[in-house]
């Protein structure tokens, strides 16, 4: 699939913004400091929203994607994040200016954030198109990042250090196991013409010889020979600079470290997400599976 | 609406005879052609003429080389566009609601008023049916010529889809594949008609016939009757003379 910079800062940001939001849904913080946080949770998820616009292309209907969350896991992530923001904006107005209304907004918020995050990642698990993201693990990763970049976000290192070990886990089992997904879902060229019954199935000639729409779109494969290098930036970037950092850095340099390596590992693992993923209408032009 | 209806009353559809396709294009033509000036967004194309030209098509032709076990290799032509599936994954993915099957026909449309191009139906499509035009940001694919099939404008015999119309080996068939009576059902019944990859569930409701069994070649040489020359007269005499050096 194509690696769209609009998609892949939509994800990362709003995920790790989702996921910050969450935590000071639960835990809060006073006065202008509060503020500030609250502030940095609303921009970056607002920031990965506004890229995600970017992608389509007639932006101004954009309103109509919140009539069919029946079906639609792209609907229902328009839903989740503007009924999640809405819910923590009252608890952002009682941290910053001390009204004291306990915590069920944020609590409620921070639900929310959880399940924005679990339907921004369904929207790819859902496709049986593309193999590689059709599983658990999709969903997984994608709540592990937030989990992991909102504390890392926060500098916390008690529980930050197990959620990036669990990040660390969860990526690793979601590559190795990506790898079989497409020859595991059974399509091939055979299956895709139905030609099988005959025997097997080379591509002769090309529909066309200049690129399309389905080409440029889904059978992207620029990035694969350069996946195992980037699979060693995301998980070293991610996962391991930000646990050194929080645990050896002292004071507020360990946030700001750690966040940092982990937004570019989080970018590479992004970007090879999409990368990586094989959409079957590639069997269509040739592309076999591995 | 994009919640997918129980049941259509009819299932309009395309039949393929990939025995008869002969991937002259012409239905890529005449899909391009008429849907340049009716239904929707006209087909865009993107640096027609210069070095990296790329354009919209409902419809494209593929070229296949098939490799039986015990026999010579067939070129199979295969044309490739919508299938207007029962269960279609690129309709219930559509945030807007653009994306619709209908009830009554079983036609898979967009409706382009309400399509903001986010591109997710033609990730969801597994056949490639679904293309963005780049001129409109719109997602356009195969309408069956919905503005051709109920138009009673056109002479009767114009009333199918463009493609099937021109097409000159009579290898694409229009009609209803849920009345099991129709003459599309009963050339897929007699063709062992077949899906496209039906391990993924979405129950295409387009039919492609198999190539028909070809002929060994030991069996049916149509140079036989040549191959066995006995000369005679001279040519039998200088045979048998320079036949013994």
């Amino acid at each position: 699939m194509h690696p769209a910079p609009s998609v892949i800062v939509f994800t990362v940001l709003s995920g790790m913004g989702f996921g910050f939001l969450a935590l000071m849904g639960l835990f809060g913080a006073s006065g202008w400091t509060g503020f500030a946080l609250w502030a940095l949770g609303y921009g970056l998820a607002v920031a990965g929203l506004v890229a995600s616009t970017f992608h389509l292309g007639n932006p101004q209907r954009a309103l109509l994607a919140f009539t069919q969350w029946r079906t639609s896991w792209l609907s229902r992530e328009g839903w989740a994040s503007v009924v999640t923001l809405g819910l923590l904006a009252p608890q952002a107005l009682s941290d910053w200016l001390g009204f004291g209304w306990g915590r069920g907004f944020g609590i409620a918020g921070a639900v929310g954030c959880v399940a924005t995050v679990f339907c921004t990642s369904m929207i790819y698990a859902q496709l049986r198109s593309v193999p590689r993201w059709h599983h658990w693990t999709t969903p997984a990763v994608f709540l592990a990042f937030a989990v992991a970049g909102g504390l890392v976000l926060a500098g916390n290192a008690v529980f930050g250090l197990p959620a990036l070990c669990v990040l660390g886990v969860l990526m690793a089992v979601q590559w190795q196991g990506g790898a079989g997904r497409f020859a595991a879902a059974g399509s091939s060229m055979e299956t895709a013409t139905g030609l099988g019954r005959i025997g097997r199935v080379s591509v002769f000639e090309q529909p066309h010889t200049g690129g399309n729409y389905l080409m440029r779109e889904m059978i992207f494969s620029v990035g694969r020979k350069h996946a195992a290098r980037v699979r060693m930036i995301a998980m070293v970037a991610a996962v391991m600079l930000p646990a050194l950092a929080l645990a050896f850095v002292p004071g507020p340099a360990a946030g700001v470290l750690a966040a940092g390596a982990h937004l570019l590992g989080a970018l590479a693992h992004r970007w090879l997400f999409f990368a990586e993923a094989e959409h079957v209408v590639g069997l269509y032009y040739g592309r076999r599976a591995g | 609406m994009t919640c997918l209806p129980p049941k259509t009353d009819r299932k309009l559809g395309l039949v393929i005879d990939l025995d008869t396709c002969v991937g002259c294009h012409a239905c890529v033509t005449a899909c391009k052609g008429w849907n340049d000036q009716g239904y929707g967004a006209p087909l865009s194309d993107q640096d027609p003429y210069g070095a990296d030209p790329s354009g919209t098509f409902l419809n494209r032709v593929h070229s296949y080389a098939v490799q039986p076990d015990d026999n010579a290799a067939q070129i199979v032509n295969f044309p490739r566009s919508c299938l207007h599936c029962e269960d279609a994954p690129c309709v219930t993915v559509c945030p807007t609601g653009a994306s619709y099957k209908r009830a009554e026909d079983g036609i898979v449309l967009v409706n382009e008023d309400a399509c903001i191009g986010c591109g997710l139906c033609a990730w969801a499509c597994p056949y490639g049916a679904r293309e963005m035009d780049q001129a409109a940001g719109v997602m356009k694919k195969c309408t069956l010529c919905v503005d051709r099939i109920y138009n009673e404008e056109l002479p009767e015999e114009d009333r199918q889809p463009a493609c099937v119309r021109t097409c000159p080996t009579g290898a694409r068939h229009f009609g209803d594949l849920g009345d099991p009576d129709s003459a599309v059902s009963r050339l897929v019944a007699e063709r062992e008609g077949f899906a496209l990859m039906p391990e993924l569930g979405t129950k295409p409701v387009n039919r492609y016939l198999p190539p028909r069994k070809k002929d060994r070649p030991e069996e049916a040489s149509l140079l036989a009757p040549l191959l066995d020359i006995r000369a005679t007269g001279l040519a039998g005499w200088l045979d048998r003379v320079l036949g013994r050096f």
